[in-house]
């Protein structure tokens, strides 16, 4: 954070000069004690949904893993009771949880790497090209981007089809004879490659675009500047173009780690809950069945908690890559 | 002159095996949307073809009549419709004024309230579904709106969750209005909600349309909480319920399936068309700033 851009001693730095009425005036104190009360008002509304919305739940989820919460406690016909770290012990122990988790981790790093790949490869290919060829490959990305998570995933699972999808035909056509009715989710790591392909269909848009517009903003002079010095492609892109997209950069890296981890809806919707035998579950979808589908709350709370702790360990990673940059909040 | 011509030269077939490789991949980036909408319009007998054709020559509206005719089909997309724009106006307003409150006023625990909201951000909501179906359980006890089986089950929570992006993306929006115009606002004698509400406001409305892009997508896309909260009361039920019908044990009714997935992706579709030019300066504005 860059020094004296926060006072802090409460100070509204905005302070009209209207509000200067000079050291002894008797409004004064007054008008200042009312300004400073005023933020806190604009912020009630915010404050009140996200602690009773955001805040209690989370701290009812972490209380939750703490508690044996089956059906039985739901209906009110046992009381619940107090277990310690029993629930984690549990689910450490299973070996699925970590087989998950691994999955959840690898699954989501493919997601982020292919998903920026894709996005900033095509944020640089679009300032390459003309006006036409631009505008048919934003609004073809807007299309996928607005394409809600469930449609997305159904006409994909459409597309893959083993029985009337034209990919296999397309497949069988070029010479791939061994994709004649092979059906996608049935492999573990095809099913896997299914959701990805949609992950990154309808996610690279959003890399794309932003990167897009933080090259753009990139000033010509200073481009123009580093040509003229007689810097190289590669160079120019190393020295002037990557460090000033670099917050960009940390910003889509970082919205695509938090998207990417918490997939719920593709994998849900392509593999019919998390695939044959539970083979393509993920953290979200694996708590969500613990909960809901075997009532086993205190589970599914548990995992909860693991999801927000690595979440927030990436939280905490992001905030010192903008403090190391001096990015002011 | 003649240098930047001489380079112009040697650039061109890079540039047009650019344009090219733009153009495939547009191609290739629109095929499912193309391929949905196709296959909505086909006829029954040449969805489930083994020979699917990338074409139809006899184009029938078989699929979205079934969509249509379904029962409750109008009632769950006008549930869909009405959540999603309670949560956008309920959410714009709120992050308006919270982001107002962050960008324009020094106070103590500012630093701290943005590192919540940036952090509230990445909590995952599907992990929340558990306490959260508890808590409207509960609430649908004394506030009858917003229990479970209620719409406002689903537009309550979706308000939470949209708010912490949206403030943290129109703080770009506010903080571009410049603080001179506070001032003069102030020396013509303008109240303080004045200001904020009848010069404030117009002006960071772009922002505002941008940052309801995803508000609005949260909530129309829905599936989670509108798959656990609404439990027995159906009429209650919004699209995504809607297009589940269509999967069956014995096989999916496809035809079925894409006419409900073009219904449903198109009020997203033309959402996104209009506000697309503020969503790419907006997004620019809220990453740079």
């Amino acid at each position: 954070m860059s020094p004296g851009t926060t006072t802090k001693h409460g100070r509204p730095r905005a302070a009209a000069p209207a509000h200067r009425r000079g050291p002894g005036g008797g409004g004064a104190t007054g008008a200042r004690r009312r300004r400073a009360w005023t933020p806190w008002f604009y912020l009630a509304p915010a404050l009140v949904v996200l602690a009773g919305l955001l805040v209690y739940p989370i701290y009812q989820l972490g209380l939750i893993s703490f508690l044996e919460y089956t059906q039985a406690q739901v209906s009110g016909g046992e009381p619940t009771t107090f277990q310690g770290f029993a629930n984690y012990s549990q689910l450490f122990g299973d070996s699925q949880f970590w087989e998950v988790t691994t999955a959840t981790l690898v699954f989501a790093a493919v997601c982020v790497v292919s998903t920026l790949a894709v996005g900033c490869a095509l944020a640089v290919l679009l300032t390459r090209v003309r006006a036409l060829p631009r505008l048919a490959l934003m609004l073809a990305a807007l299309g996928a981007w607005a394409t809600p998570g469930i449609t997305g995933s159904t006409v994909w699972v459409f597309l893959f089809d083993p029985d009337y999808g034209p990919v296999n035909k397309a497949l069988v056509w070029l010479g791939l004879s061994g994709f004649e009715d092979y059906s996608w989710t049935y492999d573990r790591y095809s099913a896997f490659a299914l959701v990805l392909l949609e992950v990154v269909w309808c996610s690279f848009p959003f890399v794309m675009v932003t990167v897009y517009a933080g090259i753009k903003a990139i000033p010509e002079e200073v481009l123009e500047a580093a040509s003229l010095d007689g810097a190289s492609h590669w160079r120019t892109w190393r020295s002037v173009m990557a460090p000033m997209l670099r917050p960009i950069l940390i910003v889509v890296t970082i919205q695509s780690i938090i998207w990417d981890f918490k997939i719920f809806t593709q994998i849900y919707v392509m593999t019919d809950g998390g695939g044959i035998a539970g083979q393509n579950l993920t953290l979200n979808v694996y708590a969500y069945q613990k909960a809901f589908a075997s009532s086993q709350y205190s589970l599914g709370s548990a995992i909860g908690v693991v999801m927000l702790l690595i979440l927030l360990v990436v939280t905490l990673v992001y905030l010192r890559l903008l403090r190391r940059q001096g990015e002011e909040l | 002159m003649s240098r930047s011509r001489a380079r112009l030269r040697v650039r061109r077939p890079w540039r047009l095996l650019a344009e090219a490789t733009a153009l495939l991949v547009a191609a290739v980036v629109a095929f499912p949307l193309y391929w949905m909408v196709l296959s909505a319009f086909k006829p029954e007998g040449e969805i489930q073809s083994t020979h699917p054709r990338p074409w139809t020559t006899s184009p029938s509206l078989d699929s979205f009549r079934r969509v249509f005719q379904q029962e409750d089909f109008g009632r769950y997309f006008l549930n869909s419709l009405f959540v999603a724009v309670v949560v956008v106006v309920a959410s714009a307003l709120i992050a308006f004024l919270a982001a107002t409150a962050v960008t324009r006023f020094r106070f103590r625990f500012r630093t701290t309230l943005l590192i919540m909201f940036l952090v509230a951000q990445m909590v995952p909501i599907e992990a929340l579904t558990i306490p959260m179906f508890f808590l409207m359980r509960d609430l649908g006890e004394s506030v009858p709106g917003i229990g479970l089986n209620t719409l406002g089950s689903l537009i309550v929570p979706h308000i939470a969750f949209s708010l912490p992006f949206a403030i943290w993306m129109l703080r770009g929006f506010v903080k571009a209005v410049p603080e001179s115009l506070e001032e003069a606002a102030h020396l013509d004698g303008a109240s303080r909600s004045r200001f904020l509400w009848q010069i404030l406001f117009p002006l960071v409305f772009p922002g505002l349309v941008a940052t309801s892009v995803f508000s609005f997508i949260s909530a129309w896309n829905d599936f989670l909480f509108a798959k656990s909260f609404i439990i027995s009361a159906t009429e209650n039920s919004t699209l995504p319920m809607a297009l589940l019908v269509f999967f069956k044990d014995e096989g999916n009714d496809w035809g079925g399936i894409m006419a409900g997935s073009t219904v449903m992706t198109l009020p997203v579709l033309v959402f996104f068309v209009l506000v697309q030019r503020r969503l790419v300066s907006g997004l620019g504005g809220a990453v740079k700033d």
